[in-house]
């Protein structure tokens, strides 16, 4: 019978469809697995509600738990509960080390544009704080695009959610 | 149907509606930066609406594509504000505005509800929503003094306090600073409506059950 270790470690090998440098289990969408004789059960919460990435990791998590002689049933967990926060500690170092600069930590109350101006946000390339909002939205969903004044080139920000 | 599936109804429809306006802007914003802005956010309400009807269709026996296009445009339930086909930037950015504020004002209410499922998704959209936010609060400071900006905001107006329930359109009026008026309400399409049905159900309508 296949072990919920195991299973966790099946899923961290999958990469997240638009930012590959992360997988699943970094990225903190999986937030539980139990395992009942042949059955997996795997709660899932989406990053964004409009990623089109999810029904491809919804399949990728069904076909690792089949290939270990279980089968899988995916619950999708559409409440509140996935932040950036959730992004681990090592997740975060792959995203810097592929060029985006991971999410600013969530602050109690809502973002505000002040914050997203202020100079808490570093450039994944040199390191520099000297870095300024371009604009709010990006390439997808879950990123904005800042410039850094210091390397002067742009750069794509994790959002904070 | 029951209320709370006709209410999940109206705030879907309206999330997919206004995500189809806002990408009609793709490719011909005023400038990039606008392009990518509207038509990200475009993605992420067509995202609430899918999510939306998924809640609706567990309900209602039925899948979330199936609320989202095989209903006729007498069923659907959207405000008549993100159905004004709007061509001009002043128009679109008062829409935007407006329709921020009131459906801040719903969401908010939505994630204390007694419904944990229905509050917990309106939780997750309430954190994205607060981008979109931004962006047309950071609009409507700019454009505050240009009387085009203005003259459309108050043409919209009365659209606006049709995207929520009468209880909440006093607390709306004193959000945007706008005297309480009589509102166009949603239980009738906007003209603009039909043109708009034809067009986002026509694949689906030239191959009836086929699966994508």
């Amino acid at each position: 019978m296949v072990t919920a270790e195991q299973v966790w470690d099946a899923l961290d090998e999958i990469a997240d469809p638009e930012i590959p440098v992360i997988s699943l289990v970094d990225l903190g969408v999986i937030r539980d697995v139990s395992v009942d004789g042949d059955t997996v059960h795997v709660e899932f919460t989406p990053t964004f509600l409009g990623c089109p990435a999810l029904e491809v990791m919804k399949r990728s998590m069904e076909e690792k738990v089949s290939a270990l002689g279980a089968h899988a049933e995916v619950e999708v967990v559409q409440d509140g509960s996935w932040s950036t926060d959730r992004i681990t500690l090592a997740g975060r170092e792959k995203l810097r080390e592929a060029g985006f600069a991971p999410p600013a930590p969530r602050a109690a109350g809502t973002t505000t544009l002040v914050q997203l101006q202020s100079a808490v946000f570093r450039c994944p390339y040199c390191g520099s704080t000297d870095t300024t909002l371009e604009n709010i939205f990006g390439p997808t969903p879950c990123r904005s695009i800042r410039w850094c004044q210091s390397c002067r080139q742009p750069f794509e920000q994790f959002k904070t959610i | 149907m029951s209320e709370r599936a006709q209410q999940i109804l109206s705030i879907a429809d309206d999330e997919l509606i206004v995500g189809w306006r806002d990408s009609e802007w793709t490719g011909i914003a005023p400038t990039l930066e606008e392009d990518v802005a509207f038509s990200s956010i475009a993605q992420n309400e067509i995202g609430h609406a899918r999510a939306l009807y998924e809640l609706a269709a567990k309900e209602l026996g039925t899948d979330a594509d199936a609320l989202a296009f095989d209903r006729e445009p007498a069923e659907y339930r959207s405000a008549q504000l993100v159905e004004l086909h709007l061509l001009d930037w002043a128009h679109t950015i008062a829409r935007r505005y407006l329709y921020e504020e009131a459906d801040r004002l719903r969401i908010e209410a939505l994630t204390t509800s007694s419904d944990a499922e229905l509050a917990g998704l309106a939780q997750k959209i309430d954190r994205e929503e607060v981008y979109h936010r931004l962006h047309a609060e950071l609009w409507a400071a700019r454009l505050r003094e240009e009387p085009r900006f203005c003259e459309a905001v108050e043409e919209l107006w009365p659209y606006a306090l049709g995207v929520v329930e009468p209880e909440l359109r006093g607390e709306l009026a004193k959000r945007v600073g706008l005297a309480e008026v009589a509102a166009n309400e949603r239980n009738g399409r906007s003209p603009e409506f039909a043109e708009l049905w034809e067009t986002m159900t026509e694949v689906r309508r030239s191959a009836p059950g086929a699966q994508w």
